[in-house]
């Protein structure tokens, strides 16, 4: 091709948060819209990041532009600190972000950034939720054509989505969404709250923390403000139910390591080829082992 | 065991690691590849890659598909993270493809046309038996091979620019005529698609797209699921000059070349407005690099889309949200991958509501 030109040996000297500042300050402007607009899907002109697309792009982005010297990050998968996506994320951080404290203790954290899990421990006023999204839009079951859905949204015609939670009644006499549960923001907007566990969803009703969602691949920033109305998608005779961990008889089943029965537990197979369970966020358990006052 | 349950996430990365540079290494006596070899030599590889990458940089291209062991996918990823570090600083002015230095053009539909066909560097009529003398290839030879073309190639065959096609289409009042430009073009580094989207969006997006995936869209229209048939009315790869305002005065200048292919078919005619003469109508592609079923698959799709647009979309390869947002490599290959990462929590709702559910059935048959 045309290669006169001398290739730089040096790194190539990334700036503070990898993204140019004038991407950073294009995705804050995005979030004070989602935050004004609370459940609506905000577009923004996501860029691409180093990791791949589905890995939590969208979270980074919102993270690396919110993110200063004077943050302590959380960074977990799963619920956990230590999953390798979380390890990842958290190592580019602390690359990238020079200054910046990072901790796996949730209390510790003004920036925390999930993927599939709310933290067990409330968040406070003082902290913010960063959610990594894969499908920004709760009626995609419904309406694959995302024209036709920002129409409904607009109108805020839930109507197909509210057959669909009937149907699922009339096959299964359940509703049988597991994650990615719709709720409604506000009164109005209804959302994907991200692959969080049915178990999560009420800890997004009337959060003291404010909660942002980012969806890099669909190109979407929204948000639930602190204090808002999160309310499932539910029928007036028919209760939104959380995973159920009792067993056959109904005793409810504890983590094997700290023996807490409140928690949303991790079920796997170990040596033994026994199920065994343990508390999916893994710094909640860590200290119940250590103050030993696991419920 | 599961691998979250346990510690060392950092442990188990920085050994992945270590293991995929070994696999690059393994063979002690191989010589670690030059960037100019990949350029060069793997030169249908590096533009795909800047294409894909939507970064003309064919260097760190051939870094980039060295780092990634050859992935197509995977180097124009890179490609596009790098840019996300960089501001834009400028806007370029339309650029004029009849002043790209061509190495080669044709059109299929006349059999001469201004300035003369040139097939140049082309795999079309090549047989396609492998030469297995290119298995151990003596450098003698090799380097004999390029003083031998240069010394049989008179310098006054090369003219610097040819005239386009479709000039002499316009001309003869077949095509429309081209119209002013009405809208500043449609950025998609800093815009999201937002549906409908105008024609420059629907251009752009399909500029860096994958390969595979835009030629598969365009494919299942040439079948049948479309009706653009197409002829190439022109075909043109070559070194375009790119024109920038000088920061001072303003004026344009030329700031370096890109090697870009451009495809212009022409399609079915169809009535203009009441009154007007029926004209044939247009798809236009084009792609940084040496590409050209890419160019002639978003020439295609590029017609089809504007009909989908305007009328409705009849079939997939017509429809602007279903082709737009399914060709970009970056987004399809990371959300195929994102799949192997850990999703045991939404698993473990999943199994919560079919246990709940054959719960229920099970009792249902008990009673019954």
């Amino acid at each position: 091709m045309n290669s006169n030109y001398e290739l730089p040996l040096e790194d190539a000297g990334y700036s503070f948060g990898f993204l140019d500042e004038y991407a950073k300050k294009e995705v804050r402007r995005c979030i004070l819209k989602a935050i004004a607009i609370p459940g609506y899907q905000t577009p923004y002109a996501s860029r691409e990041m180093p990791m791949g697309r589905g890995f939590g792009t969208g979270g980074l982005q919102i993270t690396l532009s919110l993110i200063g010297v004077q943050d302590t990050l959380k960074v977990i998968d799963q619920g956990s600190d230590d999953s390798v996506n979380a390890v990842n994320l958290r190592q580019f951080v602390q690359l990238t972000c020079p200054g910046v404290d990072v901790t796996e203790k949730t209390e510790e954290a003004s920036l925390l950034q999930s993927r599939h899990r709310i933290p067990e421990k409330p968040l406070t006023e003082a902290q913010i939720l960063i959610l990594q999204v894969p499908y920004p839009d709760a009626l995609v079951v419904v309406e694959a054509s995302e024209a036709r859905r920002k129409i409904m949204h607009a109108e805020a015609d839930y109507s197909r989505l509210l057959v669909k939670l009937y149907e699922d009644i009339v096959h299964f006499d359940e509703i049988t969404i597991s994650h990615r549960y719709p709720t409604r923001i506000n009164g109005h907007y209804v959302i994907d709250p991200s692959p969080i566990p049915r178990w999560d969803v009420p800890k997004l009703h009337q959060s003291k923390a404010l909660v942002l969602l980012g969806a890099g691949r669909e190109k979407k920033i929204y948000a639930v403000p602190p204090y808002t109305l999160a309310e499932p998608l539910v029928f007036d005779d028919i209760a939104f139910r959380v995973e159920d961990f009792r067993d056959a008889t109904g005793v409810r089943h504890a983590c094997r390591c700290c023996g807490s029965t409140v928690s949303f537990l991790d079920e796997f197979s170990n040596d033994q080829g026994m199920v065994a369970y343990q508390c999916s966020d893994s710094a909640y358990c860590e200290e119940q082992q250590q103050t030993g006052s696991a419920a | 065991m599961s691998y979250v349950a346990i510690k060392g996430g950092k442990a188990a990365i920085d050994g992945a690691a270590a293991a995929t540079d070994y696999m690059r290494c393994m063979n002690a006596v191989d010589e670690p590849i030059k960037l100019s070899v990949i350029e060069d030599q793997l030169r249908l590889l590096t533009s795909r890659v800047v294409s894909e990458g939507g970064l003309y940089h064919p260097k760190l291209a051939a870094l980039a598909l060295k780092q990634f062991h050859g992935d197509t996918l995977e180097a124009a990823f890179a490609l596009r993270a790098y840019r996300s570090t960089k501001p834009r600083l400028l806007e370029t002015p339309l650029q004029d493809t009849s002043k790209m230095r061509c190495i080669r053009r044709i059109s299929s539909a006349f059999k001469d046309i201004p300035g003369g066909q040139m097939l140049g560097a082309t795999f079309d009529y090549a047989l396609r038996l492998l030469r297995l003398d290119l298995a151990n290839e003596d450098p003698a030879a090799f380097r004999l091979v390029a003083k031998n073309f240069l010394s049989n190639t008179p310098e006054a065959d090369l003219p610097d620019s040819f005239p386009k096609v479709l000039d002499a289409l316009r001309a003869e009042g077949l095509l429309p005529p081209v119209g002013a430009i009405r809208e500043q073009a449609f950025d998609i580094t800093r815009d999201s698609l937002v549906f409908p989207v105008p024609r420059s969006a629907a251009l752009a997006t399909m500029a860096r797209a994958e390969t595979g995936s835009l030629l598969a869209m365009a494919y299942s229209n040439m079948r049948g699921y479309g009706d653009v048939h197409p002829t190439v009315a022109e075909l043109r790869v070559g070194y375009l000059p790119v024109m920038l305002p000088h920061p001072v005065t303003g004026e344009l200048m030329e700031a370096g070349e890109v090697l870009m292919t451009e495809c212009e078919v022409v399609a079915m005619y169809e009535s203009g407005n009441a009154g007007d003469m029926p004209v044939f109508t247009l798809g236009y592609g084009a792609c940084f690099g040496h590409n050209e079923v890419k160019a002639i698959s978003m020439a295609i799709l590029d017609r089809a889309l504007q009909k989908g647009m305007r009328d409705g979309p009849d079939n997939p390869s017509e429809d602007p949200e279903f082709v737009l947002l399914h060709v970009d490599g970056v987004d399809s290959m990371g959300f195929a991958s994102h799949y192997k990462m850990p999703h045991y929590v939404t698993f473990q709702s999943d199994m919560d509501r079919l246990r709940t559910t054959q719960g229920k059935v099970r009792k249902s048959g008990e009673t019954a």
